[in-house]
């Protein structure tokens, strides 16, 4: 080869193996000042992984406990008597409540119930008293309408529950609860037999097994609400019952007021199921909040004690840097070699700080019998997340040792 | 031999350092160092060695003039160009040694290896061997603290042999060593002399002077080639 002819020269080279193992080197070399470097990164990513393994965990607790009979009832009720209040009622919750309630997307079934004061009135299933044994009980007497049945979920013993021509009717018709019939030693309907409420009579068409709410229910005679205004006196239902979808309990809370009362909607009392996503989220927002930025507080931190230990020792190492550009490193290979180690202490302070999240998790967890719930990603992201914050902490000590002139590192000895 | 080109070829080469005033480091410079030459460069304090050796190893840039080394014009190198230069080319010992006081003998010279293009398989059999070369085959998985300063000086020298560099620079090799060590240092140079390897030895002793086959004195940044064993600075 000749002056004239300019060769292309190969560049110096820096295999990831190396890189890993100069790593390994440097940070093995002063395992206590490696640990101390990153406690601050340690404790920062171990709050942040307990503190969302926490809410998580707590979330769930929420969820499993989560009451699907509860979670898909909504009450409303008038407002509060107070004193002469009779005609308010009139006024806030109409007889076809469950009719409109019904249009509405997302309830299932609705209907009224309303307890009926019949002034202290026995029932009983035959016409003449006996005088040996009791026949005649005080029997609560609730008013519903035909829509309540499936509001309750009622399932029947024998017999039908009534339906809106009964109550258009105001027919004088009864669907035993269980409880009740015994009382009044009823067990078939076959030929709608007739129950008296003083001097009232009454045909039997229907007796409940059991419903899933209101189990008052189970030891009254049910009247329609037709029945109950005609003879009985009521004036309005005295309280609605809707059954909604999953999830559709807020919502129809709101709606339902305006359906039933356009003109006064905030007067009616409506009740709704506690909703796990408000219960959840309140306790996430608790929690998260404050460890949330104690975590962020301390990865700033940690993030400093990096960037601050690896100044220093790019400052301690200078002679070694000079070396290794005499060796053939170039400015990449040394900067990249600085930025290699923090990301490495990172990464390990990342995987420390998820070890002990997850411990404190599980500890927090034991003490609240609770079953410990972490999201899959999580335990992978920490150690990523430590490994960029020592990435970033490294930055500008990697720049500063890769900025050295080899002559000035070689000069100041080593 | 003759139709090879020199390893270094220096022509009007000129160190400055920026100051008030600068200081002129080395004035415009001609050297020639042939393949297989033994120089050692001689010079009191201050007169300006460890900047022609930083110009000679690619650690440092010329202020002015051209620089070939083994044929190539070092001045239109990239970094990254003249690192890979290094890494091939130049074998560097320093008079404070410059070992890694956390890796045995064996990885202070397998360090010399990274960097390397190709320098990846065998890389402990080749820095074995070059332990062996300087005649410390026993104490490969020695730490420096350990070492002895001439012991020291010999892994130093097999970290700058294990590549088989076209030229080996030493700065006042024998600077931090007593006279029975130094002496084992230069018959070892010797040895490489012997095996063809080019040598720039940077030295203000007479005794290491006096054992290169050629010496080239510096005086305030200025070459003068001379024979003889005189005092020229006198
Ligand atoms: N970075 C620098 N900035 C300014 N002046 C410098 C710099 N480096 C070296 N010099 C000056 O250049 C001159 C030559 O320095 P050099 O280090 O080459 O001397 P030397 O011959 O190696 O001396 P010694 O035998 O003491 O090592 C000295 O006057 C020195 O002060
Ligand atoms: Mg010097």
């Amino acid at each position: 080869m000749s002056a004239a002819n300019q060769t292309t020269v190969a560049r110096s080279t820096l295999s990831i193996r190396d890189l890993l193992n100069e790593a390994t080197i440097a940070l093995t070399a002063r395992p206590a000042r490696t640990i101390m470097t990153a406690l601050g990164t340690v404790l920062g990513v171990a709050a942040l992984v307990a503190t969302l393994g926490l809410a998580k965990t707590a979330g769930s607790q929420i969820v499993s406990r989560f009451n699907e009979l509860e979670a898909t009832q909504v009450t409303v009720k008038p407002p509060r008597d107070r004193g002469n209040a009779r005609n308010r009622q009139v006024n806030v919750i109409p007889w076809d409540a469950g009719d409109r309630l019904e249009r509405l997307n997302g309830v299932v079934a609705a209907g009224t119930k309303s307890d009926v004061d019949v002034g202290g009135v026995f029932a009983r299933s035959v016409p003449v008293v006996d005088p040996l044994g009791q026949t005649e009980f005080q029997i609560p007497v609730i008013a519903v309408s035909p829509g309540l049945f499936d509001a309750v979920r009622a399932e029947l013993s024998t017999g039908r529950t009534f339906d809106e021509g009964h109550n258009a009717r105001g027919d004088a018709v009864a669907v035993l609860g269980p409880g009740a019939a015994r009382r009044l030693n009823l067990s078939r309907v076959g030929n709608s037999p007739a129950i008296f409420l003083g001097e009232e009579s009454l045909a039997v068409v229907g007796i409940l097994r059991d419903v899933s709410r209101q189990p008052d229910l189970l030891n009254a005679i049910i009247v329609p609400n037709g029945y109950a205004a005609e003879r009985m006196g009521l004036v309005a239902p005295t309280e609605v019952l809707i059954e909604v979808d999953i999830g559709a309990a807020e919502l129809i809370g709101t709606q339902a007021a305006i359906a039933l009362a356009p003109n006064q909607p905030d007067q009616l009392r409506v009740s709704l199921p506690p909703s796990p996503a408000r219960v959840r989220s309140s306790v996430q927002s608790d929690v998260n909040s404050l460890f949330l930025i104690l975590g962020g507080v301390s990865l700033l931190v940690g993030a400093i004690g990096i960037a601050n230990v690896t100044l220093v020792s790019v400052l301690e190492r200078t002679g070694e840097i000079g070396l290794r550009r005499a060796l053939g490193a170039s400015r990449r290979h040394i900067a990249t070699q600085f930025l290699f180690e923090s990301a490495a202490l990172g990464a390990l302070a990342g995987l420390l700080g998820t070890s002990l999240g997850i411990l404190t998790v599980v500890a927090v967890s034991i003490t609240k019998e609770w079953s410990p719930v972490l999201d899959p990603w999580l335990p992978f992201a920490a150690p990523v997340l430590g490994a960029l914050i020592g990435l970033l902490a490294g930055t500008y000590p990697a720049w500063k040792a890769s900025a050295t002139e080899p002559i000035a590192a070689l000069r100041s000895g080593g | 031999m003759s139709n090879l080109p020199p390893v270094v070829e220096l022509i009007d080469v000129s160190r400055s350092f920026p100051g008030t005033p600068p200081v002129e480091a080395l004035q415009p410079t001609n050297l020639r160092i042939n393949k297989g030459d033994y120089v050692a460069i001689v010079g009191p304090s201050g007169s300006g060695k460890s900047t022609l050796l930083h110009i000679l190893g690619l650690l440092d840039y010329p202020t002015d003039g051209t620089y070939f080394l083994d044929g190539i014009d070092t001045s239109h190198l990239s970094e990254p160009e003249r690192a890979g230069v290094r890494s091939v080319g130049i074998g560097f010992v320093f008079q404070s040694f410059h070992l890694l006081n956390h890796r045995t003998a064996l990885e202070n010279v397998m360090l010399a290896e990274i960097y390397r293009p190709g320098g990846q398989s065998e890389r402990r059999e080749r820095s074995v061997a070059a332990l062996q070369q300087v005649g410390l085959g026993h104490r490969v998985d020695a730490f420096p603290t350990t070492l002895s300063g001439g012991e020291k000086q010999r892994v130093a020298v097999a970290r700058a042999l294990v590549g088989k560099p076209s030229l080996l620079l030493a700065d006042e090799p024998t600077g931090n060593l007593d006279s029975v060590t130094s002496a084992q240092i230069l018959d070892m140079f010797d040895d490489l002399h012997a095996l063809g390897i080019t040598l720039a030895v940077i030295t203000h002793d007479d005794d290491v002077s006096g054992r290169a086959e050629r010496r080239v004195a510096i005086r305030d940044g200025v070459l003068s080639e001379y024979a003889g064993t005189d005092e020229v600075w006198a």
